[in-house]
């Protein structure tokens, strides 16, 4: 390190690794014969978990209740789909808004929560929420969900067509968007804040720092990237149900980024391969155990990674630059 | 007297029915290096939350600046200049110290707010945080996680995150506790040069180096303040002799 200066932007400097990453995931469309939809699933679910991690991962907040905002942004773009606004750009917007704005509220209830705490109030927002939409069978079809949903063309050129082509790359296009977003606050001042808060409250008190706003502010932006996570869902299979904001969707969204590993925004994406792709393929050999299966595994990578699947192969990988004798001092949270 | 930077009237603290202290008044002069010395459990670092707004007087006022601050966050006391360290280390653990004082400068400054902007503009406050850590003599150690520093150094990097927030009056808990003899001078040594210029009221148990730094010095002792005087008269005294030099 020269100066502090260049310290900071060699935390923020892109990462070869990340581009190979970005780049399989083009890739991967053209692979002959790959599952597209599931790709499409795996995307928007590690959409999803990505903005779990910025409460959980980088601000130490525990919720149980996070399809709930997953859910008010696939609802939105199913009205707004059923009631003819088709363009699904605008919707992923108005998801985004709606979706913040709840958050900014839910993150003002818990601000001042945590632990047992916490978690309890959030289980029970999304439980309240997913009850509501479940019984007001007039409003919502109820456990059928919003029927006639109409999603138009991706900048009026693009069709949704049946064998997932544009739902994976106007999937992953968003994703990356968000990812952007997501990556630039976690290098900002305002991410390391996060992190300050995470680690240690009273010392952030000492400094001065308004703690609790950056819990409503955290929730807020968090909300807004799992509303678009649900409004792609729903643009991309055409149809919305409670199944979006099911309290289940909390729990798997939840071993999805443990699984992946926390802090890293990438955990989310690589722990939602792995737990679609064990889930489809489990599903395949065994259609009513997998959920056994997958407990299984998150004994496994919990008992043995620890730190879930990214931070460990991460570790791996500094200690490999290590014996070739590079710069030891690389801090593992920026391994990727 | 001189101009009072700080002082407490009638101040009460009870936790449920134990009385730590009952009309407490201190004074604290300004630039004045004072010490508080007392027991373990004699209401010491409870005194300095009640000055930092950690925690809440059961009764009384605190003045800082002449102006009731009881109403008041700790945070705004913070931005008015009231900082504390903590007895027991109270650092981000996974931060190194470059971070953590930059994080200390960014929001001294009130600059992590959210926004998309990298850390490394802050090209002026990064060079502040690496010039601070090294006139505290942590120049090696800027990237070496806080938890992984040695004990002496986190003790050290606790007085500079206060220190960066530019405080009007410093409070130390025990900045040496857990040091050793000769670490516990080193560090007394250190700062006595470091904050001239800053009110500093700081606990500390070894004599020595209280009746060596300390301008003015209180006793406290269970159920409240016994005196407040100069370290001369304080190491005369029959009542501290009996509640604290045990002689
Ligand atoms: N949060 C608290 N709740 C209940 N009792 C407390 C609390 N904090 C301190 N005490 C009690 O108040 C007394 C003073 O504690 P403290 O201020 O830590 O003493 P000192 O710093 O002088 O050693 C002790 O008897 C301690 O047990
Ligand atoms: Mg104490």
């Amino acid at each position: 390190m020269n100066t502090p200066t260049a310290y900071f932007e060699g935390l923020a400097r892109w990462k070869p690794l990340e581009i190979v990453f970005w780049l399989v995931l083009v890739g991967l469309f053209f692979v002959p014969g790959v599952n597209l939809p599931l790709l499409s699933q795996i995307i928007i679910w590690g959409l999803f978990a990505m903005s779990l991690d910025l409460l959980l991962g980088y601000r130490g907040i525990l919720t149980m209740g996070h399809a709930a905002f997953f859910g008010i942004g696939a609802y939105t773009a199913g009205y707004l789909g059923k009631f003819g606004w088709t363009e699904p750009i605008s919707a992923l917007f108005l998801a985004a808004a709606i979706a913040a704005a709840v958050g900014l509220l839910a993150g003002r209830l818990v601000r001042s929560l945590g632990g047992i705490a916490l978690l309890m109030v959030t289980l029970g927002l999304n439980l309240i929420l997913y009850d509501f939409v479940l019984r007001s069978t007039e409003l919502t079809g109820g456990d059928d969900g919003l029927q006639g949903v109409v999603i138009g063309q991706v900048l009026g050129m693009f069709k949704f067509d049946l064998y997932g082509k544009t739902a994976y790359l106007y999937s992953l296009a968003v994703a990356f968007l968000m990812f952007l977003i997501a990556r630039a606050l976690v290098k900002s001042s305002f991410g390391l804040a996060l992190l300050g808060a995470r680690e240690n409250i009273p010392r952030m008190i000492m400094l001065g720092a308004p703690v609790g706003k950056d819990v409503s502010a955290a929730f807020a932006i968090a909300a807004a990237m799992a509303g678009v996570a649900g409004a792609l869902l729903t643009q991309t299979i055409q149809s919305v149900s409670p199944d979006a904001l099911s309290f289940q969707r909390s729990a798997d969204v939840l071993v999805i980024l443990i699984l992946g590993g926390t802090a890293r925004l990438y955990g989310g994406f690589v722990g939602a391969f792995v737990f679609l792709f064990l889930r489809d393929w489990l599903a395949q050999l065994n259609p009513v155990y997998w959920y056994f299966w997958i407990g299984l595994l998150l004994v496994v990578v919990v008992a043995f990674f620890r730190k879930g699947i990214v931070p460990s192969l991460g570790v791996l990988f500094t200690r490999m630059q290590k014996k070739r004798g590079t710069d030891e001092r690389t801090p593992n949270r920026a391994a990727l | 007297m001189s101009d009072i930077v700080l002082e407490t009237r009638d101040l009460r603290k009870a936790f449920g029915g134990l009385v730590v202290f009952d009309r407490l008044n201190f004074t604290l002069a300004r630039g004045e290096r004072h010490a508080i010395i007392g027991p373990n459990g004699a209401g010491k670092s409870t005194f300095v939350s009640l000055v930092t707004g950690l925690l809440q007087p059961t009764a009384g006022e605190i003045v800082f600046n002449g102006k009731v601050v009881n109403g008041q966050t700790p945070q705004e006391r913070v931005k008015a200049g009231l900082v504390r360290t903590f007895q027991i280390n109270t650092l981000f653990a996974s931060l190194n110290p470059l971070e953590s004082v930059a994080l200390a400068l960014l929001e001294r400054e009130g600059r992590a707010k959210p926004s998309l902007a990298k850390v490394a503009r802050e090209s002026a406050l990064l060079d502040e945080a690496e010039a601070l850590l090294a006139k505290f003599g942590l120049a090696g150690e800027l990237l070496t996680p806080t938890n992984m520093l040695a004990y002496g150094m986190q003790r050290l990097l606790e007085v500079v995150m206060a220190f960066a927030m530019r405080p009007q009056v410093l409070l130390l808990d025990e900045p040496a506790a857990g040091l050793s003899t000769h670490q516990g001078h080193e560090l007394f040594a250190q700062l006595a040069t470091l904050t001239a210029g800053t009110t500093v009221l700081f606990i500390e148990h070894d004599m020595n180096l209280v009746f060596r730094y300390a301008e003015r010095v209180s006793v406290f002792a269970a159920g409240g303040m016994v005196m407040q005087d100069i370290p001369e008269k304080v190491r005369g005294d029959a009542r501290v002799r009996e509640v604290y030099l045990g002689a």
